[in-house]
Order: structure tokens, then sequence, then C-alpha cells
């Protein structure tokens, strides 16, 4: 039923989940280790090269992946679980409700969402670190920018889904099945769980491969602007930055740019013909 | 056409409201203070600062008293460049953005339409395929990504353009294509495909049928209908080129509105920041306003105030 092409990409993209989980381990560098070699180009040593701090890029971009593939999925996940839920509900109760619902959508379409993104991130960093050291959360303090990355960006990208899925379920919830599970008294959770949201599975599958790229690039534009992922922590948007930082006219690193921007358009042009690739062979069924 | 109008101005206006409010209290709750960045300040004077900036007194009175002053024209001083009003520094910043900005929104139009039209006439043929990779691509380059690679490229090693800086017109060359790329590839994927389904509608058999030709065809018949979707965007586009212009306005050293909302956050500077989000929220509002109003000249089956 799945296509050559879709068998191909999804192999390619579990290769670079195994190498972002595998990669790590297997380097003979540590992350953070630092050296003497400053600013080499690739090397036997060093395939692809070191940064300014004599890091080895290679082990770095491998962690750098983790991060950023952590961040969208699970970012990518908060806005599935969101607009899914939001439209589901918006939906099947219509009414008075689904258009006070809509019109929140319609507003919140019409704002500079990353702006507000921005601006929630950078300023509550340090409030939520300081409430979760002070909680039994306390472990995961460090980690407050990345908690609230998940949280902005996932909030950034549920509205087309809540549209999408709303647009769904009116429709679905007029069909006789919908009707004889609610005559034989099935409660409204059980139908729109049971019932419905089976049927609009495919369509969430398919959203989910373009929002997964989608979060990716906002996140590495986040970090590529120093508002996101932090050190001693690197997505490979932090890679690309500090990379993009070292830009001058008599000695460019040309690696510490070149790679990074690699390992991100490579993995993102993948997830997006394998999205494009879905959405076609779903549209010629 | 002027209730329509006059619709659109009362619904945005709460829109507005609650976006000030919002970026006004953020900022506020937020940690640290815009007068003391370094060390800390002594509090008398301190207190003496908020009051002077409408600082002092509750959360909700000091929203008040910003929101009383933004609609009588005022949008308040900036807090770290001191003796500039927040007006000025839009007013000398904004132009500059927008110039950048509508460049690039040109040449996504103005690149995309044509590549698109070319790809659905193409319809399933290698080249169509080649078309569609490339627009992908251009989606999964980053503006960031893109910017620091072509200033490697074209200032560096073939010295063709200037890296950075601001104020000739080869300056702006590099910044505008790499603000518009990504969206080329958006604009010629709406394209293809609004083209393509309006091909095989019913009126373009009969025209067809009637032995019109294929370019005239393409041209006075399809396209209008085709290019709905892509109005429909134009409104999101301007949206994805003002946050893209922060990425761009950082890598060229342009002193846009970017640079200054950015650096306002990082400073806690409440007043900058409010401001500038208002100047974007007032922008988006109105790109969005410009596309329906297009929509419905494009589409007469729609009407405005309906």
């Amino acid at each position: 039923m799945k296509s050559r092409a879709t068998i191909v990409g999804l192999t390619l993209f579990a290769l670079i989940v195994v190498a972002a989980i595998l990669g790590p381990m297997i380097s003979p560098h540590e992350v953070g280790e630092i050296s003497t070699r400053r600013l080499s180009a690739p090397t036997a040593q060093n395939w692809l090269g070191t940064d300014l701090h004599g890091r080895d890029l290679l082990t770095r971009l491998l962690y750098g992946a983790r991060i950023s593939l952590l961040v969208g999925f699970v970012g990518a996940s908060i806005s599935l679980v969101v607009g899914v839920a939001y439209g589901l509900v918006a939906g099947y109760f219509g009414g008075r409700l689904d258009n006070a619902m809509m019109r929140l959508v319609d507003i919140l379409y019409a704002l500079p969402r990353i702006v507000l993104v921005i601006v929630l991130i950078s300023l509550f960093d340090l409030k939520l670190k300081h409430a979760l050291d002070h909680s039994f959360l306390a472990p995961l303090a460090a980690h407050a920018r990345l908690l609230l990355l998940f949280v902005g960006l996932g909030l950034v990208e549920w509205l087309t889904l809540a549209r999408i899925v709303r647009a769904q379920v009116l429709t679905i919830k007029e069909r006789p099945f919908v009707l004889s599970s609610r005559l034989i008294g099935q409660r409204t959770p059980t139908i729109l769980f049971r019932q419905i949201l089976p049927q609009i599975l495919p369509i969430i599958v398919t959203y989910l491969t373009l929002a997964l790229p989608a979060v990716i690039l906002e996140e590495s534009f986040l970090s590529f602007l120093g508002l996101g992922v932090q050190a001693p922590l690197a997505s490979w948007g932090t890679l690309l930055a500090d990379g993009a930082a070292l830009l001058n006219p008599i000695e460019t690193p040309w690696w510490l740019i070149v790679f990074p921007a690699a390992a991100l358009i490579s993995t993102l042009l993948l997830l997006n013909l394998l999205g494009d690739q879905i959405q076609w062979e779903k549209s010629s069924r | 056409m002027f209730s329509f109008l006059s619709q659109r101005l009362v619904s945005s206006l709460p829109v507005i409201l609650a976006v000030l409010i919002l970026s006004f209290l953020l900022v506020r709750i937020a940690p640290g203070s815009p007068f003391s960045s370094e060390r800390a300040l002594d509090p008398a004077a301190k207190a003496l600062l908020e009051k002077k900036y409408g600082l002092s007194g509750s959360l909700p009175e000091q929203a008040l008293r910003y929101i009383t002053s933004v609609f009588q024209g005022d949008l308040g001083d900036s807090l770290k460049f001191r003796d500039r009003t927040v007006l000025e520094i839009i007013g000398q910043s904004l132009p500059r953005s927008l110039l950048l900005g509508s460049i690039a929104f040109v040449l996504s139009l103005g690149l995309g339409i044509p590549l698109g039209a070319w790809a659905a006439a193409q319809n399933g043929k290698p080249m169509d395929s080649l078309l569609n990779t490339l627009a992908l691509l251009t989606l999964s380059i980053p503006t960031f990504v893109l910017a620091p690679l072509s200033v490697l490229l074209f200032a560096f090693y073939l010295h063709l353009l200037p890296p950075a800086g601001w104020g000739s017109l080869n300056q702006i060359i590099l910044p505008a294509f790499c603000l518009a790329v990504p969206f080329v590839g958006v604009c010629a994927r709406l394209t293809r495909t609004g083209l393509r389904q309006t091909l095989q509608s019913d009126f373009i058999r009969t025209a067809r049928s009637k032995g019109v030709g294929e370019s005239k065809l393409v041209l006075l018949h399809a396209l209008r209908p085709a290019l709905l979707p892509l109005v429909a965007y134009a409104g999101p586009l301007a949206a994805n080129i003002l946050t893209g212009s922060l990425v761009v306005e950082e890598v060229f050293a342009i002193p846009g509105i970017g640079q200054f909302f950015v650096n306002g956050v990082i400073n806690r500077d409440v007043f900058l920041v409010s401001g500038v989000v208002l100047i974007y929220c007032l922008l988006l509002l109105f790109f969005n306003l410009m596309a329906d109003w297009l929509t419905a000249l494009l589409d007469p089956r729609i009407r405005l105030s309906s």
C-alpha cells in the first residue's frame, strides 16, 4: 500500500534518528571536550573539524540532532493534542461554543505568534527555573528553557490542525454510526474518542509529518537568535549561530556553517518530501 | 465596502487591545528591570525612575495608564535608548524593514507565480517533479542558513556584493533575496495546485473545445480563479516575511525594526516591545484586510459585507 518512495523516506529518517541516539555513544570525543586544536578544518581526527574552543563538530552535531529532533517531536505532539482536542470539541458540540472557539482561532491567526513566543520564552525562563527549583521537579530546573520551548512551539502550531479537525468532525458527526452510538447510550467522551477520533486519524498522521519539520525549523530559528536552546545544550540552530558569528572576510571556518546547515536542510527536506508524498498518495487513492 | 471596513475595524479593536495588554503585562511580569541591568539600583532612585516613566503602582494601573496614552497617540519613551521616544525609533527603523519586506514580497510573488504556472503546464513530466522538489528545498532552507551561506559565497568568495550594512542599493539585494527564497517555494506550490485544479474544471473544457489556445487559456481564463488560494495566503506571507526579517536584519546588520524588537525584549524595554508588537499587529490586520478585499475582487461569488 505504501509506495517505494515513502518507504525509502521513512528508512532514511529512521537512520537519522538512530544516528542521533547512538552517534554520541560511539564518538571518541566528549560533547563538551575542549582541546587545543582550535578551529581546525576537517581532519582524520576530527572528521568535520573543530570549533572556536576545539570541540569536535561531528560530536556536537550528533548531540544537536538529539535536541532538534526532541523539540520537534514534543512540540509537534503538543500541538497535535491541543489541536485535536480543540477541533473535536468545537466541531462536535457546534453552535455558540463552536462560534466562540473558532473566533478565538481567527484572532490567534492574526497575531504575530512567533513574536509572542519570543516574549514568552525569554521573559519566563528564570521564573520557571526558580519555580521548578523549589518544587519536587527540581531535576528539571536546568531544562526550564527547553520546557518553555516545547510549550511555546506547540502552542504556535496547533491552530491549523484545530481548523482541519473541526471541519472533519462537522461532517462525521452527522453520519449514521455516530447517531446509532448515541442511541445505544454511549457517553459523549466515548463517542468522541472511540468513534470519531479513529476516523480522522489519517489526517492527523499527514499533519504530523508536516508539523515536525515546521517545529524543528522554528526551534532553530529561535536558537539562532539566541532565544532558544542554551549552552551547554546545543541544537542545530545554536551550532549555526555559532558558525555565523565567526564569519569574517579574512579567514572563514566554512565547515562550522556548511555541516550544520547540511544536517538541518537535509532533515527538513526529507521530512517535507515525505509529507508531500504521503499527502499525494492519499489524494490519489 | 464601507460597512465591510467599519465592521472589520470594530472587530479588530479588541484584538489590538488584547495584544497590547498582553505584551505590556508579559514584559512587566518578567524578572529583571529595565533600569538595573548591570548593578542593582538604589531603591529610591528606582522608584523615582518608575514614577517618571509611569511604571509605578499596581500592574493593572500601569497597563491602564499605558493603554490610555497609546490611544492618545503616545507610545511612550524607550527606557534603554534614553531621550528617544518609541514613535521616533519606529519612525526611523520601520521604513527600512518595510522596504526590505516589500521587495521580498514582490520577489516571492513575481518568481513564485510564473514558476508554479510553468510546473502546472508540465503536468507530471520530469520537469514538474524537479520543480516541486526545488520548491520543497527552498522551504527546507531556513532564512538564517541561507543568509550566512550567501554572505560566504557572494561577499567573501566572489566579492560581488557587500556582506552587510544599509544605505546603498547593492546592500539591499542580498538580504531581500535571502528573505524571499522560502516564500518563492510556497507561492509556486500554491499556484501549481490551484492552476491544476482549475484546468480540470468544466469552463476550461468548454473554452478549450471552442478552440482557445493553450497559453491564452492559462493566462486569460484559468489564472484568475487559480490565484485565489495565493491571495488568501498573502496575509500569512506578510506575517512570515515580518518574522523572517528578524533574522535577516541580524545577519546583515540592518538597523530595522526587528533589531530594535529583539534588543527591546532582552533589555525589558517595555514601551519599545509593546510598541513594536502593536505595529506588527496593525500591519498583519491590514494585510489580512487587503487579502480579503482582493479575494472578493477576484471571486465575484464572495460578497464582503455578508
